[in-house]
C-alpha cells in the first residue's frame, strides 16, 4: 500500500504501483484539469509539483510517492487566486488552453524558488512545456507580472520560502 | 462536469414551460436556406456554407429573469476566442452588461443554427454581421416590450447597459423584467433593424473584456474532448496500420487480455482508400483506465497487410516532386510569353523549394468518447467540425445522422487536425462492440503522429527573368505537391483550386510575362488541412524568390516587393486565374494590392527596415494574402559563428479590415509567428517503408519558450468602418514567416536555405 497526500487529502493506493500518477489523477480520481500531451516528459502539459517540486506525472508511477504530497492545477489554491493564475487571466494568456494547466504550474514552482527570474531562468523552468498555440510571449510577460505580486505576498505573510 | 455544459444548458433554453428564459423557442422557424433557384445568384461567404448562416435571436440570445443573458456559441473553441468575440458582438449591439453575460455551448446542429464548420479562418468573417442583426433584433425586442409596458412609442424607449429606458418620465426596466413579454414578440424583420452607432461600442473593438473561459482553464475546470467523462465509462486504444491503406493481418490477443483492467479487444475494419475521414481499422483495447489499454495495446501481437503505399519514402518521393518540377506540366494561368522572355532575359534566376509533411499535433491528442444506445449515438468530443462528426458517425454505424447528438467540448488546439473526425468515429464503434457502455478513445501523441492527416509535402520550382535594367520581365511557378482531393476521391493527381488559389495562381506580381504550373504528384498518405494550408509552401517560395530576384537585381527587398506589387488596385481574383478566393464575392473581397502594399511599408517602418544591425543580424521581410486579409512580416534574426540562430524581434503587420477582438487578432498572430518560426525551423513528418518516422515531440520537435521570437509587435492596420468586409484572423499569419525568417538569415550570412526545415543547416 503506497501512501501520500493529493491536494492535502491523505490517499491510500493498494493497486499497481507501475501506475503513472497522471492517469491515476485523471482516470481514478477524475482530477482531468492535468494534461496527457505526450507521455515521455517531453511536453510538461502534466506538471503537477511533488513536496513542491514540478515533476511530470506521465513519468511519475505511484510508487515513487510514497510519503509525499502532490499537488495538482486543481489544488495550487482553493480559489483559483494564486498569483500565477490571477496574472494569467489579466494577460489573457491562454488561446486553447490546454496546456496552460502544466505552464502554471511550472511557473508557479518557478516564483517559489525564484521570486525575480530573469529571462534565462524562465527559459531554463519553462522549455520544458509545449505550447502549439505559441502563447510564449504572454506566459513570460504573465510570470513577471506574478513575480511582483508572489514577492509581495511572500514578504507580508512573512514566510520563510 | 465542469467548463462547456451545453446539454444541462439546451434542456432548460429548450424548456418554455420554467418560465425560467426567454427568447429562446427556436421552435417552428421557417428554415433559412431553401433549395436554390436556379436562376438565383451565386452564393459566398457563409451563406454559401452547407447550413448558411441563421440569425435568429431566439436559436442564441436567452434572458433570465434576473437579467443574466446567455448567449450560444455554435463555433468550435480552439484557441481564437470566438466563445468570447461571439458573445461580444451580440452583448454589445444588446447595449448588456459583460458581467451578466454567459456563453453556453451550442449542440451540433447544421439545420438548427447553420454552418458549425470551424475552419478556414471564417467564424467571425461569415458571422460578425449576422451576429450584429441577433444583437439588434433582442435589443429591438426587449425595447417593444418595455414600450409596451409603459403604454409609450417604441421610439422614446432606448437601452442603456441592461435597461431600458423612457427619459421623458425616468422610468427605468432591467433586460430581466420585460424578457417574458419580449419572448412572445415576432422577431423583427431585418430591414426593419438599427444597428447601433460604433462610436458607442463598449466591446466590440476593445480588449478589456477577459476571456469568457478564462477561469476554468487556469484552474483546470475547463473540459476538453479527452476530459470527459461519463458514468460507467470505458477506455480505449487502437493499433492502427502503420502504412496508409493497410489492414489487419496476423493477430493474437491473449497477452492483452491478461493485462489486468483490460476487458476486451475489438477488431475495426479499415476502409478502403481513398477513406477519406473513415477511421484506418485495426485492433482496440478497451479497459478499465487508460493506462491498462495502452499496456494492453502494448501486449498485441500483430502483423500487418501493408498495401499499395508500403513503399512510400520522403526521400525517394522529394526526387519525383523534383522530376516533376523539372517539366512542364498542367498550366494553370498564364500571361504573356513566359519562355520568350525567359530567354531574352538579361539574367535568369532558377529556384527550387522543398517543404516536407508537417503534423498538427495539437497539444490534446485527438480524443473523444461515445455511447451508442440502440439506433442513437451521442458524442462528447473535441471536433471543429460538427457536422462532418454526426455525418461520419452516423456512416459507420449505419444510422440517420439526426440520431447523432454532439456534445461540442473545447479544442485542445486544432490546427485542423480535429476537423477530422475518424477518431470520433472510432469511439463509436467501440461504444457499440461494449453493448453501449460508453467509451473514451485516445490518440497517443505517437498515434497523432502516425494517423494524421498531414500537410502536404511539396516542390516549389521558381524561374524568373530580368531585364538589362534589372527590372522582372518573366515569372515561372511550378507547383507539384500532392492534394487534400486525394484524401478524398481516387486518382487526383493535381492540387485543386482552393490550394492552388493560396498563393500559387493569385499573385498579383507586375510582371508582363507569368505562368503557373502544376505539375502531377500522386498522394500516399492522408493529406489534410494544417493551419494556413497550401499558402504555407506557396508563400515560402514566392516571397523567398522575390528576395532572390531582388538580390539579381542588385535591389533591396522591400522596394522590390512593393515595385512587384504595383499600382493600388482592385483585382478581380478571376483575373489572377483564382476562380475561388476562398468562396467570397470576387467583387467586395477583391484582390486590394493597396492594402498589401500597406502592409509591407507598416511592418517595414516599424521594424526599422534599413537600419543599420550589428554584424550576424539581417532583417527579411514577407507579405501575402490569404483568407481575404494581409499580413507582412520582417524577422530579425542574429546568427552566431557557430550558427546559432536566434530571433530577437519580428514586427508583423496585418490588415483583416474591421478588428472585432484586437486582443484575439493579436494573440493570434504572436502565435502565428511562432508557428510559423517552428515549421520553419523544426517541423519535418517523414516516412520510411511506408510509416511515419517521428514518435514523439523528441522527433518531431516543435518551438518551445527558449528558442521562440523574443519580441513579436503586431501592428494592426486601423479598422475603418464596421459594415466593410472582414478578413479571416486565425491563419493569415503563418504564411509570411518562414520566408521573412529565411530572407533574414540570408541578409545576415549570405546563405540562401530553400530546404525546410533549417534545422542544422547553418551550422558550420
Amino acid at each position: 500500500m503506497i501512501t501520500f497526500t493529493l491536494n492535502g487529502q491523505a490517499q491510500r493506493f493498494e493497486g499497481d504501483p507501475e501506475m503513472p500518477l497522471l492517469w491515476y489523477l485523471r482516470d481514478v480520481q477524475g482530477l482531468t484539469g492535468t494534461k496527457f500531451g505526450c507521455g515521455e516528459a517531453l511536453c510538461g502539459a502534466c506538471t503537477v509539483h511533488a513536496d513542491g517540486a514540478p515533476i511530470r506525472s506521465c513519468q511519475t508511477t505511484l510508487g515513487d510517492l510514497s510519503g509525499v504530497a502532490v499537488t495538482t492545477i486543481e489544488g495550487l489554491s482553493p480559489d483559483g487566486m494564486h498569483p500565477v493564475q490571477v496574472a494569467w487571466r489579466e494577460l489573457n494568456v491562454a488561446q486553447c488552453g490546454y496546456c496552460q494547466a502544466g505552464q502554471i504550474m511550472s511557473a508557479a514552482a518557478l516564483l517559489k524558488d525564484t521570486p525575480r527570474p530573469s529571462d534565462e531562468a524562465i527559459d531554463d523552468a519553462m522549455s520544458g512545456n509545449i505550447c502549439r498555440c505559441a502563447t510564449y510571449p504572454r506566459i513570460r510577460a504573465a510570470i513577471k507580472r506574478a513575480a511582483g505580486e508572489v514577492q509581495r505576498k511572500t514578504a507580508s505573510s512573512g514566510s520563510a520560502k | 462536469m465542469n467548463g462547456i455544459t451545453n446539454l444541462s444548458r439546451r434542456a432548460v433554453l429548450m424548456g418554455l414551460g420554467t418560465g425560467t428564459f426567454i427568447l429562446a423557442g427556436g421552435l417552428g422557424l421557417a428554415a433559412a436556406t431553401g433549395a436554390l433557384a436556379e436562376d438565383a445568384p451565386k452564393k459566398y461567404g457563409g451563406e454559401a456554407m452547407p447550413g448558411g448562416v441563421k440569425d435568429d435571436p431566439r436559436l442564441f440570445v436567452a434572458v433570465a429573469a434576473d437579467g443574466t443573458l446567455t448567449i450560444i456559441c455554435h463555433r468550435a473553441e480552439m484557441g481564437q476566442g470566438v466563445r468570447t468575440s461571439w458573445a461580444m458582438v451580440i452583448a454589445d449591439e444588446m447595449d448588456a452588461d459583460w458581467a451578466k453575460v454567459k456563453v453556453d455551448q451550442a449542440l451540433g446542429d447544421e439545420a438548427r443554427y447553420g454552418n458549425q464548420n470551424t475552419d478556414g479562418s471564417r467564424s467571425m468573417r461569415h458571422h460578425f454581421q449576422a451576429l450584429r442583426r441577433i444583437g439588434a433584433a433582442a435589443r429591438q425586442m426587449l425595447a417593444k416590450a418595455a414600450a409596451t409596458q409603459w403604454g409609450v412609442p417604441v421610439a422614446e424607449v432606448t437601452v442603456d447597459h441592461h435597461s431600458l429606458v423612457h427619459a421623458a418620465s425616468g422610468r427605468r426596466l432591467g433586460f430581466g423584467e420585460v424578457a417574458a413579454a419580449a419572448a412572445t414578440l415576432p422577431v423583427p424583420a431585418r430591414e426593419t433593424l438599427v444597428f447601433k452607432d460604433p462610436a458607442k461600442f463598449r466591446y466590440i473593438g476593445r480588449s478589456d473584456v477577459g476571456l469568457v473561459d478564462g477561469f476554468d482553464i487556469t484552474t483546470g475546470r475547463a473540459t476538453y474532448g479527452i476530459d470527459v467523462r461519463r458514468e460507467g465509462m470505458l477506455y480505449a486504444v487502437v493499433a492502427r496500420p502503420p502504412v496508409h491503406g493497410g489492414k489487419l493481418g496476423h493477430y493474437n490477443v491473449d497477452e492483452a487480455l491478461q493485462v489486468p483492467g483490460v476487458l476486451k479487444v475489438v477488431v475495426l475494419n479499415s476502409a478502403p482508400l481513398p477513406s477519406g475521414f473513415l477511421p484506418k481499422g485495426g485492433l482496440a483495447v478497451v479497459a478499465e483506465n487508460t493506462w491498462a489499454a495502452l499496456k494492453g495495446r502494448e501486449k498485441l501481437k500483430v502483423t500487418w497487410e501493408d498495401g499499395p503505399n508500403a513503399s512510400y519514402d520522403s526521400a525517394a518521393y522529394r526526387a519525383e516532386l523534383e522530376a516533376a518540377a523539372r517539366a512542364p506540366g498542367q498550366v494553370v494561368r498564364n500571361v504573356g510569353d513566359v519562355d520568350g522572355a525567359l530567354k531574352s532575359a538579361a539574367k535568369h534566376v532558377t529556384a527550387e523549394y522543398y517543404i516536407p509533411h508537417l503534423a498538427q499535433a495539437p497539444m490534446e491528442p485527438p480524443a473523444a468518447a461515445a455511447q451508442v444506445t440502440g439506433d442513437k449515438c451521442e458524442i462528447w468530443g473535441s471536433t471543429q467540425a460538427p457536422q462532418t462528426t454526426r455525418e461520419t458517425v452516423a456512416k459507420v454505424l449505419s444510422i440517420p445522422p439526426e440520431n447523432v447528438t454532439v456534445h461540442q467540448t473545447l479544442v485542445g488546439g486544432g490546427f485542423g487536425r480535429k476537423s477530422k473526425p475518424d477518431y470520433i468515429a472510432e469511439a463509436a464503434l467501440l461504444s457499440r462492440a461494449m453493448d453501449g457502455r460508453p467509451v473514451k478513445l485516445t490518440y497517443t501523441r505517437t498515434d497523432d503522429l502516425h494517423h494524421g492527416f498531414l500537410h502536404t509535402v511539396s516542390v516549389e520550382r521558381l524561374e524568373g527573368g530580368l531585364d538589362a535594367k534589372g527590372k522582372p520581365v518573366a515569372w515561372l511557378h511550378r507547383t507539384v505537391a500532392p492534394s487534400i482531393g486525394a484524401t478524398f476521391t481516387a486518382g487526383v493527381k493535381h492540387e485543386g483550386a482552393s490550394e492552388l488559389g493560396m498563393g500559387a495562381v493569385n499573385t498579383p506580381w507586375i510582371v508582363p510575362n507569368l505562368r503557373v504550373e502544376n505539375p502531377e504528384a500522386e498522394s500516399h498518405t492522408r493529406i489534410g488541412w494544417f493551419r494556413s494550408v497550401s499558402n504555407i509552401p506557396h508563400a515560402f517560395a514566392v516571397q523567398s524568390f522575390v528576395a532572390e530576384l531582388a538580390e539579381a537585381a542588385g535591389r533591396d527587398p522591400k522596394d522590390f516587393l512593393l515595385e512587384l506589387i504595383g499600382p493600388a488596385r482592385q483585382i478581380n481574383p478571376a483575373d489572377l486565374s483564382d476562380s475561388w478566393n476562398y468562396n467570397e464575392d470576387p467583387v467586395a473581397y477583391a484582390y486590394d494590392t493597396g492594402r498589401l502594399h500597406g502592409v509591407v511599408e507598416r511592418a517595414a517602418k516599424e521594424a526599422g527596415w534599413g537600419k543599420p544591425l550589428p554584424k550576424g543580424q539581417g532583417r527579411g521581410i514577407a507579405a501575402h494574402r490569404s483568407f481575404a486579409s494581409y499580413a507582412a512580416a520582417v524577422v530579425q534574426v542574429d546568427v552566431d559563428t557557430q550558427g546559432k540562430l536566434t530571433i530577437p524581434r519580428v514586427d508583423i503587420a496585418f490588415d483583416c479590415g474591421p478588428v472585432i477582438n484586437p486582443d484575439r487578432v493579436r494573440a493570434q498572430l504572436e502565435g502565428a509567428v511562432t508557428q510559423g518560426v517552428s515549421l520553419a525551423t523544426l517541423g519535418e513528418i517523414s516516412f520510411k517503408a511506408g510509416q511515419v518516422q517521428q514518435n514523439n515531440f523528441d522527433t518531431y520537435q516543435v518551438t518551445r519558450i527558449d528558442t521562440a521570437p523574443k519580441d513579436i509587435r503586431v501592428h494592426l492596420m486601423p479598422a475603418t468602418q464596421y459594415d466593410a468586409p472582414l478578413g479571416g484572423v486565425g491563419e493569415p499569419g503563418v504564411p509570411p514567416i518562414a520566408p521573412a525568417l529565411l530572407n533574414a538569415i540570408h541578409a545576415a550570412t549570405g546563405k540562401r536555405i530553400r530546404s525546410l526545415p533549417i534545422r542544422d543547416q547553418l551550422r558550420a
